[in-house]
Formats: C-alpha cells, structure tokens, sequence
C-alpha cells in the first residue's frame, strides 16, 4: 500500500523535475515553431547550470546566478543561430557539436575548479501549502518556479497572438512566402533561438542553483532531448508540450522513488517512457498536420 | 498590382548574375573553357585556407582553456602523442579505437551522400553489439563461423535499426533526423533491460556471487584476432574490416552507377526523381546501410580487445557520436575518412594519458568539438561571401537600366 505521505513525496519530485523540463520546453517550442529545430538545447541547459554555479559561487549571490544562467543560454543561442541561420550551417551538425563542446568543456572546467554551494530562497504560500496531497508540492517551491506562471502565458501570447509570432509561424511552415512578404526569415529564427536559449539557459539554471545548488559534470543528463520529445509528444502545440514535461518528468520521479517504495518495476520502461511516446506521438498523430512544415529546413532565399 | 507585373516582366528576360552574358570582345569560348579547368573549384582555395586557419584557431583556444586553468600546453600534447603514437603500445590502442571510428564514419558518408541525414548511429552501434552479443552467447557454432555470423548478425540488426526509421518517414512522414535521433536512447534502454534481465542477457550466476548488469564474455571463437605478426604493434582484425568498407564505398559512390544515383539523391531529389531514380528505396537503402555500418562498429567494439567482450551498458562510448563527427570532418569523403578517424583514434587513446599532467582528459572532447567547426564552417562561410558579391553585382546590374540589347535576343 502507498500511503498519502508517499504520493505527495512522489508529486512534489515529479514536479521539481518537470520544472526545468518546463522551462527550457517553453523555448524550444517557440523555436520549433519558427522552423528552427535546435538540439542544443541540452547544450543550452547544462552550459547555464554550469555558468548559474560558478556566478554564483563567485559573486555569492543565487540570483545572480540564475541571471548569469539565461546569458550563457542566449549567448549559446546567439552562437546556434548565427552558425545555422545567418551561415546555414546544417542546424543539426551545429547542435550535435555545441552539445559535444559544452559538455566538453564543463566537464574540463568542472574537474579543475570547485564551487561553493548557492541555492534561491523557497517560497511558502501560506495557507495554500496546508491543502492536503498537493499543498506541500505545488505551494513550497524556490522562487524561480513562480515565473513559470508569467512566462508560459507570454510563450503562448507571443506565438499565438503577437504580430511577432504571426510571422514567426509563418516563418515555420512557410519559409518562401513568408520571405516574398518580406518578413526576414532568418532573422526572426535567430530571434526564435534567443528566445530558446534564455528559457532553456533559465531551466538549466534553475536545475543547478534551484533544485541541486551545486554542479557536476553532465548534470542535465539528456534533459534536453526530453525537451524536445516533450515538444514532439505535443505535437507543437504548448499545452500538451507542457503535459508531456509533467508526465516525463513524474515518469522520472517515479524512477527514482520506486526501490524505496518497495516496489519492483522496469526502470529502463520508465527512462525510455518520454522518447517511446515522443515516437509514438509523431507516428499517430501525423496525418493531423500539426509539424511545422519547413522544421528543421535551412532558408536560402532562391531556392525553393 | 500592375508595377509588379512590370517588374517581373523587365527581370524575366533577363537575370543579371545568374547568366552573365559574355562582354563584347571576350567571346572567347576556349580559353574560358581552359580558365574554369584550371581554376580549382568554386571557392576551393578559400575553403582550404579558411580550413587552414580554423584549425589553428581550434588549436590556440584549446591551448588557451589549458593555460588559463593552470596547465601547460605542450605537456598535454606530450601526453597526447605519449599515450597514442609513442611507442608500438599506444600505436595499437590508437588503432583499436580507430576501427569502430572508421566504420561508423564510412556509413555516415553513405547516408549523408543521399541527403539523409542520420545522427542516431550510437543507438545503431549499441543495436549491432546487442545483437552480436545475442547470437554470439546463444549459438552453439565453432570458431571463426561464429564470428562471421556475430558480424553479419550485428549488421543487418544495426540496418534494421535504421531502416525502421526510414519505414516511419515512408508511412507516417515522420522526420528521418528526429527518429533516429530518439531512437538512440530506446536502443540504450533496450541494452540496458538485456543485462539486467537474468533470462536475456545478463551474466549466468555462480555460486553467491553478485551479478553485474553485462552479459557473460564472448567464447573464444567469436573474438576478433590479431592480424598478421608484428613484434609488438597488434593490427586488429577490425581495422582491416574498416578499411575494406571505406574503400568499397568510396570506389561504389565514384564508381558505379548506384553511387551516381545516390549522390544525385543527395544533391537534388527532385531532379533524381525525374531522372527515374527510385527516390524513397534508395534512401531507405542509404540509411540502412549507415546503420549496418554502425552496427558493425558495435559487433567490432564488442568483439575487439577494445573492451572487455562483454555486452555492458556504455559499450559504444560515444563511438556512435564520434565517428558522425568523423564523417563532419572528412566532409562526407570515405576515403578522407581514414586519416580523420585515425586522428580521433590518436585524441581518444591520447585522452587517457591526460590525466598524468593534470588536465583534465575531457580536453579531448572540446578540442574535437572544435576541430569539427573548423572544418565545417569554412565551406558554408566561402559560399555565402561568394553569393553576398554576387548579390551586390546584381543588385548593382539591376540599378543600371536594363540592357535589354542584342546579348538578349540571342
């Protein structure tokens, strides 16, 4: 039998990993829906949890890491768009080895320095936090997690309702007309990917000097890949984005509390749950359209 | 509505920049003929300097990392060369991690070459020595005949890998980079539940001991040997399999004319779709050869003394990702290949030696990082300088009233 105690111990890991799934989810999404497919943002990610660290250890200050956190992200952002969308440089080539270099040079630089440990403050709503089963889990959380709540609408906002976003889309599924109306293309994939890097550089961030306050090497671990399941799982769209996070990350939560639980169950089911159902997602779901039509295409005004 | 109807119609005869119409008196058909001959092609001195120059600049910010964290450059690269090319030891470590390199990076060629991008090779890799493991433990043949079925088995499991990919996009239209990209950490979990699950793969138990999550070693008869005899240098077996496929490919793709079909795939589908090439099987084929390539990788790692003949959880060791970066580096040429793994090779089995002078052996990971950049940006960088001039000529043809003169009517 599991008892209460242990369902709200397994929420709240569920969602203090789903948080910075979250947040780097809110980016890549966005990104996607330019046609901007980036599998650095696992190298965003772990590039901020490490900058978030060493800002933080230097300048004693969490906060002032987390902020050092989303620079790294836009600056690997900055680096992604301009190799693969001001030089057209495949976007896939430039990931995979932004991936390999950050978590290169992380490691490097992990091994040669030590940190000391820096978390954010916790917030605790009163009141809230005594709801019984999911008081403790969604009302005791460090600060940054609150910004989830601005930060989703205005995703959503941006993409779907701005004139920015307008283009944005356009931009997505139809790079050459959008070009003929003179919306820049690459330029708005570039800003696409400023916009991935600061959230995805946030959620790495908020990983390191939220959650854990302190780095080790090859902290995200592939979080980033499950971002970018998560956004396939929701077949581009935000909301079930951010459901396919909440369930990758309560799958892991599980993961880790099942042996103290007692109970024996597949491991390796639940590691691979989020890629399975990523696939899964993107075999059913196909013929409903809902991809991005140029994702992951290069725009070279010209060609067709 | 109507200016932009004029418009098109002033710029349809004619497209300045794109055909440039030879001035008068430079008629000269011949000579042109023996200029573009001799000029070596677009951009290719640029891209060679660029490259040049980039790897330079990967060197001096490696170096750089090294002397900023209080380490000194020229140890590591003494370390490097001590621990890959010093002495017959290292040489022969060097080139057991340059077989699998080599295989991986001859498949990528392939698929690459067609337009398919395929980045799942270390699930491929992983697949291959699942499978060779499989069917190596379980099957009762003698000798070398185990061997040959370990290597076919562990190739035709890594292309099966791959094609299930290719089947996806053909039924579903899913993305061919995304799956084969997700599909390498199914592939990890796969592996990871055989050794840990007692009736598939994992060690038979004896006695009390505690079982490990990998598989029993391989029989004798499975192992890929020493090739010929030298004092001390050992060339295994897998590296004479690597070298063979790298020549096979690079002779198929110049050579035959299903190398001319898949290239002209890669370089534009539509044209060979017109020209009667079968555009979705050939594909298909591309892919999964890349990933019986990289299956093989996985049957070499598993069989190889590279490791320890025993199926385990990190048996591809990022051989997968290495040797896609490989391909990067070699520009997608098998032959050129060769050289790159073999300097992989040379940073991988150097890597280990790091640690004796205090930097850190992830050194070697930023520098190949780094060295892929330097060799792929210089193409792509040259080309888009050369379509900015060709640009600014144009527009500038275009601010001139159109010459819509005798060069015109021809």
């Amino acid at each position: 039998m599991i008892a209460v105690d242990d369902i709200s111990t397994i929420l709240s890991s569920g969602i203090r990993l789903t948080i910075p799934l979250a947040f780097a989810a809110c980016g890549e999404y966005l990104a996607e829906r330019a046609g901007a497919m980036n599998i650095s943002v696992e190298a965003m990610m772990l590039g901020a949890a490490f900058g978030s660290v060493a800002t933080a250890s230097a300048t004693g200050s969490a906060t002032t890491g987390l902020v050092a956190g989303v620079l790294i992200g836009l600056l690997i952002g900055f680096v992604h768009g301009n190799l693969s969308h001001r030089l057209e440089i495949n976007t896939f080539v430039i990931g995979l080895v932004l991936n390999a270099l950050v978590l290169g040079l992380t490691s490097y630089l992990i091994t040669v320095s030590s940190f000391e440990s820096h978390q954010v403050s916790q917030v605790s709503i009163p009141w809230l936090r005594d709801i019984p089963l999911i008081g403790h889990p969604l009302f005791v959380e460090r600060w940054p997690v609150y910004l989830l709540i601005v930060l989703v609408p205005l995703t959503w906002w941006l993409v779907e309702r701005s004139r920015w976003g307008l283009e944005l889309r356009a931009v997505g599924e139809q790079p050459q007309a959008a070009d003929v109306t003179g919306i820049r293309v690459n330029l708005r994939r570039r800003q696409a990917l400023l916009w991935c890097g600061a959230l995805a550089g946030l959620g790495g961030a908020y990983l390191a000097v939220g959650e854990v306050g302190s780095f080790n090497q090859n902290m995200t671990a592939g979080r980033g890949y499950i971002v970018i399941a998560a956004v396939i799982f929701g077949a581009w769209r935000l909301r079930r984005t951010l459901i396919g996070c909440a369930l990758f990350g309560l799958a892991d939560a599980m993961r880790l509390a099942l042996p103290a639980l007692g109970l024996t169950m597949n491991s390796q089911l639940l590691v691979v749950a989020p890629y399975l159902l990523a696939l899964l997602a993107m075999l059913f779901f196909a013929n409903q359209n809902r991809e991005p039509r140029a994702l992951g295409q290069p725009f070279e005004r010209g060609s067709t | 509505m109507n200016e932009v109807r004029e418009d098109l119609r002033q710029d349809s005869p004619q497209r300045p920049g794109r055909k440039p119409h030879p001035a008068p008196g430079t008629d000269d058909t011949s000579g042109r003929r023996l200029l573009a001959f001799l000029t070596p092609s677009a951009g290719g001195w640029q891209t060679g300097l660029a490259t040049v120059v980039g790897v330079l600049v990967a060197l001096a910010l490696s170096s750089l990392l090294i002397a900023v964290t209080g380490g000194s450059p020229l140890a590591s690269v003494q370390a490097l060369f001590q621990g890959s090319m010093a002495n017959w030891t290292a040489w022969t470590s060097t080139l057991l991690y340059a077989a699998p390199l080599l295989l991986v990076a001859v498949g990528a060629c392939v698929s690459a070459r067609s337009g398919t991008f395929n980045i799942g090779q270390e699930g491929q890799v992983l697949i291959g020595a699942l499978f060779g493991a499989w069917v190596g433990l379980r099957l009762a043949v003698p000798g070398p005949l185990l061997l040959v079925i370990v290597l076919l088995a562990a190739s035709l499991a890594g292309g099966a890998w791959a094609a299930l990919s290719s089947l996806m996009y053909r039924i579903r239209g899913v993305n061919i980079v995304v799956s084969t990209l997700l599909m390498i950490f199914i592939a990890q979990q796969l592996v990871a539940f055989a050794v840990n699950t007692s009736w598939l793969l994992q060690e038979s138990r004896i006695g009390d001991a505690i079982v490990s999550p990998q598989s029993n070693p391989l029989p004798a008869g499975a192992l890929l040997g020493s090739v010929g005899e030298y004092p001390n240098l050992q060339v295994n077996g897998g590296l004479l399999l690597a070298l063979v496929g790298a020549v096979l490919v690079a002779v198929a793709l110049a050579r035959t004319r299903w190398g001319f079909r898949l290239t002209m795939l890669g370089l534009n589908p539509l044209a060979a779709k017109h020209a009667g090439v079968r555009v979705n099987a050939l594909g298909g084929m591309a892919l999964a050869i890349s990933g019986a390539f990289a299956g093989l990788a996985g049957a070499v790692l598993l069989t190889s003394p590279v490791g320890v003949n025993r199926l385990q959880s990190g048996i591809a060791m990022n051989i997968g990702w290495d040797g896609m970066l490989v391909a990067l580096v070699a520009r997608n040429r098998p032959l050129l290949t060769i050289p790159v793994a073999l300097l992989f090779g040379v940073l991988r089995s150097g890597g280990g030696f790091l640690a004796a002078t205090g930097v850190p052996p992830f050194l070697v990971d930023v520098v190949k990082a780094l060295l892929v950049l330097a060799f792929v940006a210089p193409p792509v960088i040259v080309a888009m300088i050369r379509r900015r001039r060709a640009g600014v000529r144009t527009a500038r043809a275009e601010h001139r009233p159109a010459p819509v003169a005798e060069g015109a009517a021809l």
